[in-house]
């Protein structure tokens, strides 16, 4: 048999005796099993290079004024300092667009968090057809933004279904080319397409209400309102939590929807996005430096909103 | 009073599956029909109205099934490199012991809250402009290539199993490499499904990432070629929106068809535990 080292290990909580005889004086560097750091090697590489790096870059950008030129050309990319931020912040478009954004996330998070709960509370509830309904109501989240787009278009269009059926209460101009409508008309859109997710999300939260709850309720007499309101909702309050930070960083990616269904931000940057914009200063006008700038900003923004929703929708999770 | 209870509720969950479902009829429907009808009338299909030529119309202008190959080897590159490393990562995170691996879980739990619109332009600029690899499938895939969501449910799949398992073979002198290959992954199997029907929709549905590094008509994915129909010359076509949706259908199809077939191996447990590790 092998020698069984001397080991003064501090933490040693179960030192399986198998384990123990592969001990070596890397054990305390690497940990136990060192191969677990090759096994996940190439995942950290992949965040490395996928994620940590630009994140740094997109922020060195936005202070340089960088430009394309071809691969391996030694080009000057100046520091700029704030310029590229003073440029973004005096544009009225991109100002547009943070103001459309805002409005866009005022109506998509509160009617997801409440809609996403309402199904999901009622579909924890029923037996019969829930396969149906659960497959049913997370279709369109795993269908391509892009395919439904164009049954929206269809719909909302001038002359569409919804203003057919809607007739002398349909807005003029219509929905997608009505400057007051474009932006809300997105944010339902998005809220359609994304409820399923969050409708999963609030489920698995629901799953894990203790039924004591419930029986404690009941014998209080509360009626059903009541015990959703008092009971169901502050139990899965971390769960809405999650919901309101996702959905407010999916809000804030808004790029798809913009581009194809009011035609690029369309009517005159009433619905252009933060990102839309991005891609129309960085990529198609060749300035990425003012572009990593309204990133910056938008990220910043960001964790701004998601900090004061955490410290107003509360939860310790 | 129960039982008028239990009617309302169905009558709600019934309108929000019509909600979520008319739509994708509508969309069946609309890509059939000659010339598009949006009266409520048109809504049911009007056997004199109906014609597969948008299906051809749209082939004519989008080689869609060129869209589906390319689609395809996106996906399938990207659920490749996921449940390859992902299989990796996830089990030393959830059953090795190194130094690290606390640090590697908060960065899987992290990069799922980072926003791409930070990551667009300097990605852009490394991946197509430094390593010259736009309109190539493994600049598509790169940024994709492993699925954080998917490596947090490996890692739960694995924590879940009894220690023994591992410890044993441990005990029996099989070192950390022979405990994968011969333990971990024949046990596997049941979170695969799971893993790849996370991972597909990604991909498939991704439009911001391909349509920036991929300008070649012949390398686009579907989604791509099918939004710049859309936004190009839709206007241009005798029947736009029977054309549109005619790509529409093609797009959403393989897609809708899978989460039917495996819906069990989507259920709210694995999406939970998948985002909240």
């Amino acid at each position: 048999m092998t020698v069984v080292h001397a080991e003064p290990r501090a933490g040693g909580a179960d030192p399986s005796p198998a384990r123990r005889r592969r001990s070596s004086r890397w054990t305390g560097l690497l940990g136990r099993n060192p191969a677990g750091l090759l096994f996940s090697a190439p995942y950290l590489a992949f965040v490395l290079v996928v994620f940590a790096f630009p994140l740094g870059f997109a922020v060195w950008i936005s202070f340089h004024d960088y430009f394309f030129a071809a691969p391996g050309a030694d080009v000057d990319r100046p520091f700029v300092g704030l310029d590229n931020y003073t440029a973004v912040l005096s544009d009225p478009d991109v100002r547009r667009s943070f103001v459309n954004i805002g409005i866009f996330l005022i109506i998509n998070v509160p009617l997801t968090v409440v809609l996403s709960l309402v199904l999901a509370a009622l579909l924890n509830q029923v037996v019969r057809g829930r396969v149906f309904l659960r497959v049913s109501f997370y279709v369109p989240y795993v269908t391509a933004s892009v395919a439904v787009v164009g049954v929206w278009l269809f719909l909302f269009s001038g002359d569409g279904l919804v203003n057919e059926v809607l007739g002398p209460l349909a807005p003029d101009p219509p929905w997608l080319i009505n400057s007051f409508w474009a932006m809300p008309s997105i944010a339902f859109f998005v809220t359609w397409k994304q409820l399923g997710f969050y409708i999963l999300l609030y489920l698995a939260a629901l799953q894990n209400v203790p039924r004591e709850l419930y029986e404690a309720a009941a014998t209080d007499g509360a009626g059903r309102l009541r015990t959703f309101w008092s009971v169901t909702v502050p139990a899965v309050r971390p769960a809405t939590v999650l919901v309101v930070l996702l959905s407010t960083i999916i809000g804030a990616n808004l790029f798809t929807e913009p581009y194809l269904l009011t035609g690029g931000g369309g009517p005159n940057g009433a619905s252009a996005s933060p990102v839309l914009i991005m891609y129309q200063r960085g990529i198609e006008q060749g300035t990425p430096g003012v572009a990593a700038a309204i990133g910056v900003i938008l990220v910043v923004l960001v964790l701004l909103v998601a900090w004061l929703q955490r410290r107003f929708v509360g939860g310790e999770s | 009073m129960s039982r008028r209870a239990s009617v309302l509720r169905y009558v709600v969950l019934g309108i929000g599956a019509l909600a979520f479902l008319f739509p994708f009829y509508y969309m069946v429907v609309g890509s059939l029909q000659e010339s598009p009808d949006p009266t409520p009338a048109g809504a049911f299909p009007d056997p004199s109205n109906l014609t597969l030529d948008n299906y051809a119309a749209i082939d004519d202008r989008i080689d869609l099934l060129q869209g589906l190959v390319n689609s395809g080897i996106f996906t399938g590159g990207v659920i490749l490199g996921t449940v390859v490393f992902g299989v990796l990562a996830g089990y030393a995170l959830a059953v090795l012991q190194w130094r690290g691996r606390g640090a590697t879980f908060a960065l899987a739990l992290l990069v799922q809250v980072v926003p791409f619109q930070l990551l667009m332009i300097p990605l852009y600029v490394l991946i197509a402009r430094d390593y010259g690899l736009a309109d190539s499938y493994l600049g598509m895939i790169l940024p994709f290539a492993i699925n954080s969501t998917a490596v947090i449910v490996f890692r739960q799949y694995f924590l879940q199993l009894p220690r023994e398992l591992f410890d044993a073979a441990a005990v029996d002198g099989a070192g950390d490499l022979r405990t994968l290959w011969s333990v971990a992954l024949p046990l596997v199997r049941p979170v695969l499904l799971t893993v790849v029907l996370i991972t597909f929709i990604g991909p498939w549905n991704e439009f911001l990432w391909p349509f920036l590094i991929t300008k070649e008509q012949s390398m686009q994915p579907l989604a791509v070629s099918l939004a710049n129909y859309i936004s190009n010359i839709a206007a241009s076509a005798a029947n736009p929106f029977g054309a549109v949706l005619a790509g529409a259908v093609v797009l959403a199809a393989p897609a809708v068809v899978l989460f039917i077939v495996f819906q069990r191996y989507f259920t709210s447990t694995n999406i939970d535990s998948g985002v909240k590790g």
